[in-house]
């Protein structure tokens, strides 16, 4: 079949756009970019980019050159992980939709990237759209599907945009549609918004979604490989996973497990984010230390505070402290530390950050984004956010913390789906690891990270404040007066306690009572 | 089946595979505490309380909606399954009302039971946060509390997946999520059909019936019994404190699935109405008085010798009811062939299905519905004519919906765009009147592209070559221009019929009540037999019979012609057999039907007339010539629950006890015979029917011991052959569907299994007659008459009920925007409709759901409908041409 015509539109490209053979500039001598290679490089609307880069090379191969169960072993033998979060086998999972013998199948990508402070499928969607769909040509070559949809939040309108073009590009070069690249193997793909909801990220609850009901979960099993869109065997991969696809097939198993550790293979694409120097996406091989991303790459968190936690895997993950910097980062590792990889948001914070607070801050986007069919999700994420407000506000007991941490292993144990299941985690989590920061919020009455408003009385500037100026500039209310290089003072019965003084000063010239 | 191994607790059994863990452990007679769970509807592990712990999995799995796999080993009461079922109370209590006390569904409540169970400590454990919400009343018959509401979705499932309505939906999410109607705008903006289903599934008091009765559930008393409006035949518990109905709740299982419609669930208020007559009444000078029984009896006694003796029997007639028991119209039949000595007896069946009775007894050998309402869910096509079933059959309706939900099929012809059209593969919307040249079109094209069951009509059939003929007279392309539809419809609809595996054809008054109707009837037969479709299960005939017990009132010999158990009355062994049992000699020759019962009143021949519940001045075609028939009677007795327009011309009314009054059993239209059981005394001094015909048999001389019911049924089963095998300690649970042969015979659920009733399938050539009346000048639009949802019959018992009267309060027309235009009407106009039969008001709707020069009226209004209507005749069996006639629109009033 047509390789040559892939060959033609490559050697032309490269010979009007040379630029394209140059290497990405990594952010860090530790990074390695399978998932992110093309990103930044090639003109994402432009088809011949991706073909330049070696794309579509992959399904064109695999139509000629494998059956399905090889396709399927070679992903299996690679020891791919869904990079959603989960980190199923995708070879294994392929394989029950595989061996179902219904006739009709679907393969759906998860572009619903909903964790706070999540991006890195946006990029890829935006970047390298043909990443994805040549992932999800093969996946449906693998199990005998016909049709794909990619799931894309709404709030994603660029990504929606290039993922249109790209599959408008590639039914021209029938690369999708009909008998692609001359095969008897037809395959299309149709693109459905998501509507704002955070649990349509939720497999069974993106399925419905997509069959134009209301987005709420559905007890499993039966899974949707057995049983999904429709009530057909149905894959859903997540845009990270599919993008690694086509390299794992041009390149090979061993070459993929050359990366990453034994039990979790490859990259994985991070965004680094909150209290750190160098945010934004990176991607290292698997098994990296915790300390490599933070302070390697990301160069510590910088403006004089100390590493407290970082968080990951965003409202279902946990946090993680000093004592883990040596800790591998891997689907495992992360697991077994009470957190887990999550999409790939690693948000990162320091010593003026208050972790009941953290803890509420993610309760709060659970309550909101609960489908409200459970009763221990839809009941038991509010009572939970509501006993967090109740010590961060000064009010809690040693009894709530008792309650805090009994409820939260209820709602974990028996909802529903994985967002009630996961959604107590970084209550559980910075109990664990910070439980005395919980003590002072309740026996003390005090948040040491003096970010709790309710427990703040008044903001006091001391004497070693140099006159910067800088507090007096970013109040709100102008209670703040001093001349410059001189002894600033706060007019208490003026100030409203927003604490912008306190997050500015960078003397530690002001505190908290 | 692959077989499973399980251990529930200390139980390890080995079952076939394909249940959830919870199916299981009701098998082993394991309590699990369930709040969203109803077998009916696919599980959804909502509630989270039938949680339970299964080794090596880490968390506990909600075992309504777990298939249970081989090996699993499953702890249904574990201290940690006792105490995440304790918290998802404690949890639900957090947002829920702490107001039992005052809650009107306070003891009919699981949560309040389970939190009992399971000893919550205090309520509510958790006080971090209340919802609020207001109530939405939008719905007349119930309201909507979402702050009780504990959002285990039953409603919203039974809405969609069973009723088929997705009248109800969540809204918002997460914490602030509530059940209301479509975009929470209110029942009148969605197409909310207040079947009650959603009240009825309510674990809470969050979907609750508006009552005006102060009742708690421990004073109040359950009666299972059957409905008394279509011939569904749902079974209902009737609640009653004292000698009041305070509600009605669904039964489970056959017939109904726990199902019931606006009228079943909630227009019960008729039985304690202060309308009821208490006493009976005798007209003096123009003007009735209550009466003693004594004196009404002494009064008939008087008049029936009178005229005995001065008329003969010849000039008596009864009209036996639909809407009575089997034993009371036995005992009616019974009571005028017997004691009176005339076979003058019939009743409304006449005007509805006597052409089904006609057409299927000929062709088939049996005039009844072949299949059960059961098998209704598992057809691959179904082809609805002249039935508008989710309004006049709602529970059937619903579970055509359930089929096509399944993937069925459906072609609808009707000339209304009705309910179920909207989702038809295939819409034939037919002139009234038309439907001979489009079952003949449609044979046409099964047999001209060889889609019908050669071996079947060869081995099962005869008469097929005369058929053959005028089948394929009848093109597609002629039908279409007589029907007024596109041929390739009639094409694409034959198409889809033969290709169904279990096709079901369902009929009703479209059908029957026209001058053609049994020839209707055996075009359907035709249409049946050419594909092999009748005589599987899934796979017939379905005449839908209108009124409770119409079946049964035609099997009990409410006919002219038929002693109970459609037996010949000019067949002399059957004549035989009853004179033996009843003692006396018997008329052989048929008696009138009931357009020639009133006939003959109006023209003297008929002077005694006893109408046992029913109202011909409302139900009857020409409502002028009913009326004089009726005033032309030397003496008229009506039996009835109300004063009806039928009653108020009446010499004397004896008040009958209503259905909840009395034992007995009704037939429904799947042929099964149902118990009818008392929940409350007779009201005032109302007696039941079958009491007071019996004691009419011994007042005109004839002695009749007064038999109970039980007793009157064993009667009918020793001389009907097809109820020969029913009696009441084998009909208590689930009913028989006869024919029952004998004590042995386990009923039947379809008919004609390897043979047809009357041995080889009847093909009976069937040619196009026009209606008798068609728009010409003078009256230039076809009425045609139906019901409507809401409303029974001649709305005796319907309008007893404000908020049904609140819904449909008057006679209405439907017309097309079109004819609106040329007659210069707006929609919600009144208009004064004429035919050349009378005149009549009505208001306008103006819809193109109907056609261009077709008008709709329902039939429910007293000087509506059937002040137009015709009474030309089937001349086979006598139904009057209901559906078709000419009109005049006046103008506007």
């Amino acid at each position: 079949m047509n390789r040559n015509i892939l060959q033609k539109i490559k050697a032309e490209t490269i010979k009007t756009n040379p630029e394209l053979l140059e290497p990405h500039k990594n952010l860090h001598e530790k990074e390695v970019r399978v998932v992110l290679k093309n990103c930044d490089i090639i003109d994402p609307e432009n088809i011949n980019h991706y073909i330049a880069k070696d794309g579509y090379f992959s399904i064109n191969q695999a139509l000629n050159d494998m059956t399905q169960v090889d396709v399927i072993k070679l992903i299996t033998d690679s020891g791919l992980r869904g990079r959603g979060g989960g980190g199923f086998p995708t070879g294994r999972k392929w394989n029950f939709a595989y061996k179902n013998e219904n006739d009709t199948k679907y393969i759906i990508c998860n572009a619903d990237e909903g964790d706070p402070g999540a991006f890195m499928d946006r990029s890829v969607l935006e970047k390298d759209p043909h990443s994805v769909l040549e992932g999800m040509i093969i996946a449906g070559y693998a199990i005998g599907a016909q049709t794909g949809y990619i799931y894309v939040r709404a709030e994603y309108p660029l990504a929606a945009k290039r993922l249109q073009m790209a599959i408008d590009d590639a039914l021209e070069l029938n690369i999708l549609g009909e008998n692609i690249f001359e095969s008897d193997f037809n395959f299309n793909i149709e693109i459905r918004l998501g509507a704002g909801a955070f649990v349509c990220g939720e497999e069974t609850a993106l399925i419905a979604s997509i069959e134009g009901n209301r987005g709420m979960s559905k007890n499993k099993p039966p899974y949707p490989a057995i049983e999904g869109l429709y009530g057909k065997p149905t894959i859903i991969n997540n845009v990270e996973t599919l993008a690694n696809i086509a390299q794992i097939i041009l390149n090979g198993s061993e070459w993929f497990r050359s990366f990453g550790t034994e039990k979790s293979p490859g990259t994985k694409v991070f965004a680094l984010a909150g209290k750190i120097k160098n945010t934004g996406l990176i991607e290292v091989p698997m098994g990296i230390t915790l300390g490599e991303i933070i302070h390697d790459i990301g160069r510590g968190v910088g403006n004089k505070r100390t590493f407290k936690a970082v968080l990951t895997g965003g409202p279902s993950g946990g946090c993680l402290t000093e004592k883990h910097l040596d800790q591998k980062v891997d689907f495992d590792t992360l697991v077994a530390l009470g957190s887990m990889m999550g999409s790939g948001g690693m948000i990162v914070l320091d010593d003026h950050d208050c972790m009941v607070d953290i803890a509420k801050f993610y309760l709060d986007f659970s309550v909101e984004e609960s489908c409200g069919k459970c009763t221990p999700c839809r009941e038991g994420t509010i009572q939970l956010y509501k006993l967090l407000e109740k010590i961060s506000n000064g009010e809690g007991t040693i009894k709530d913390l008792d309650k805090l941490k009994k409820l939260s292993l209820a709602v974990k144990k028996t909802s529903l789906c994985g967002l009630g299941m996961t959604a107590p985690n970084p209550i559980l989590s910075t109990l664990e690891h910070f439980y005395d920061e919980y003590l002072a919020h309740v026996v003390n009455k005090v948040c040491p990270s003096s970010s709790c408003k309710g427990l703040i009385n008044e903001y006091i500037i001391l004497d070693n404040c140099v006159g910067c100026t800088i507090c007096a500039k970013r109040c709100p209310v102008q209670c703040i007066t001093g001349e410059r290089k001189g002894l600033h003072i706060i007019d208490q019965d003026a100030c409203i306690q927003c604490g912008e003084c306190f997050a500015s000063c960078n003397f530690d010239a002001i505190i908290t009572k | 089946m692959k077989m499973i191994n399980l251990k529930i607790n200390d139980q390890e059994i080995k079952v076939p595979e394909g249940k959830n863990i919870l199916d299981y452990c009701i098998d082993l007679g394991i309590d699990i505490p369930t709040l969203c769970h109803d077998e009916r509807i696919k599980s959804e592990g909502a509630c989270r309380m039938c949680v339970v712990e299964v080794k090596g999995i880490n968390r506990l799995l909600a075992s309504c909606a777990t298939p249970a796999t081989d090996g699993m080993e499953i702890k249904t009461h574990s201290p940690e399954v006792m105490e995440a079922r304790k918290d998802v109370l404690e949890l639900t209590w957090a947002s829920h009302p702490n107001d039992c006390v005052v809650c009107e569904a306070n003891g009919n409540c699981k949560l309040q039971d389970y939190s009992y169970e399971y000893k919550l400590d205090s309520i509510p454990e958790y006080d971090g946060h209340k919802r609020n919400f207001s109530i939405d009343n939008s719905n007349k018959f119930f309201y909507i509390d979402p702050e009780k509401c504990i959002l285990c979705g039953k409603c919203v499932s039974v809405c969609k997946d069973l009723q088929g309505v997705e009248a109800l939906g969540f809204n918002k999410r997460g914490h602030d999520t509530f059940v209301s109607f479509a975009f929470d705008n209110g029942m009148e903006q969605s197409n909310c059909v207040s079947c009650g289903n959603c009240v009825s599934v309510c674990p809470t008091g969050a979907l609750m019936e508006k009552s005006n009765i102060i009742f708690r559930s421990w004073e109040t008393k359950k009666t299972r019994t059957t409905c008394p409006y279509c011939g569904v035949g749902c079974q209902f518990d009737i609640v009653t404190k004292g000698e009041q109905v305070v509600r009605i709740d669904p039964a489970p299982g056959i017939p109904n699935d726990g199902l019931l419609c606006v009228k079943g669930k909630f227009a019960y208020k008729f039985i304690n109405h202060k309308g009821r007559l208490t006493s009976p009444l005798i007209k003096e000078n123009g003007v009735f008085r209550e009466a003693s029984w004594d004196e009404a009896y002494e009064l008939i006694a008087n008049k029936y010798t009178e005229l005995r003796s001065k008329y003969g029997a010849p000039a008596f007639a009864g009209l036996a009811s639909a809407k009575c028991t089997n034993e009371e119209n036995y005992m009616f039949q019974k009571l005028f062939r017997a004691a009176i000595g005339t076979n003058n007896v019939d009743h409304c069946a006449r005007l509805c299905h006597a052409s089904t009775v006609a057409g299927l007894a000929t062709t088939l050998g049996s005039g009844a519905m072949t299949n059960s309402i059961e098998e209704t869910k598992n057809h691959d096509v179904i082809f609805v004519i002249g039935s508008n079933t989710t309004e006049t059959h709602p529970v059937i309706g619903s579970f055509m919906k359930q089929a096509i939900a399944k993937g069925s099929k459906i072609i609808v012809a009707d000339p209304r765009e009705i309910e179920l059209a909207e989702n038809a593969d295939v819409f034939l919307k037919i002139l009234p009147g038309t439907n001979v040249p489009l079952l003949n079109a449609m044979m046409n094209v099964i047999y001209s592209e060889n889609l019908h069951d050669v071996q079947y009509i060869a081995e099962r059939t005869e008469n097929f070559d005369k058929t053959l003929e005028t089948i394929l007279g009848t093109t597609p392309e002629i039908a279409a221009e007589i029907c007024g539809i596109d041929a390739a419809d009639i094409v694409k609809a034959a198409r889809i019929y033969a290709a169904g595996n279990k096709a079901g054809i369902y009929y009703a008054m479209g059908i029957t009540q026209h001058s053609q109707g049994t020839n209707n009837v055996k075009s359907i037969a035709n249409l049946a037999m050419l594909c092999g479709n009748v005589g599987k299960e899934s796979t017939g005939i379905n005449p839908l019979r209108g009124q409770n017990n119409v079946q049964g009132a035609c099997d009990m010999g409410g006919l002219p012609d038929v002693f109970p158990g459609y037996q010949k009355v000019f067949n002399d062994d059957a004549r035989a057999k009853f004179e033996k049992a009843w003692g006396v000699k018997l008329d052989k020759t048929p008696g009138l039907s009931l357009p020639h019962v009133l006939d003959g009143a109006y023209e003297n021949q008929i002077k005694f007339l006893y109408v046992m519940g029913e109202n011909p001045v409302v139900s009857d075609p020409d409502t002028t010539h009913v009326k004089k028939s009726l005033e032309n009677l030397d003496f008229l007795i009506v039996q009835d629950l109300f004063m009806t327009e039928t009653a108020e011309m009446a010499d004397v009314i004896l008040p009958a006890s209503s259905y909840a009054e009395k034992e007995g059993t009704f037939t429904n239209t799947e042929r099964r015979v149902q118990m009818v059981r008392p929940a409350i005394n007779p009201v005032g001094e109302s007696k039941p029917d079958y009491i007071i015909i019996q004691e009419l048999m011994n007042l005109f001389g004839y002695k009749q011991d007064i038999l109970t019911p039980s007793e009157i049924m064993d009667e009918i089963a020793s001389l009907a052959p097809i109820y020969g095998g029913v009696s009441y300690d084998r009909i208590q649970e689930l009913g028989l569907q006869w024919p029952v042969a004998d004590k042995s015979h386990p009923g039947t659920k379809f008919l004609h299994e390897d043979k047809f009733a009357r041995g080889l399938g009847l093909f009976s050539p069937v040619e196009y007659a026009e209606a008798k009346e068609l728009p010409d000048e003078d009256f230039p639009l076809i009425l045609t008459t139906g019901r409507v949802l809401y409303h029974f019959h001649t709305i005796t018992m319907t309008g007893k009920n404000d908020e049904i009267n609140e819904i449909v309060p008057e006679n209405f027309i439907e017309i097309s925007t079109k004819t609106a235009k040329e007659y210069k009407l707006k929609h919600m106009d009144h208009a004064s409709i004429s035919s050349r039969r009378g005149t009549t008001k009505a208001v306008v709707h103006v819809t193109d759901k109907i056609g261009d020069g077709v008008m709709f009226m329902p039939f429910h209004f007293a000087d509506g409908a059937n002040m137009l209507t015709n009474t030309e005749l089937d001349a086979t069996c006598n139904i009057p041409e209901l559906k078709v006639c000419a009109v005049q629109i006046d103008g506007k009033l």
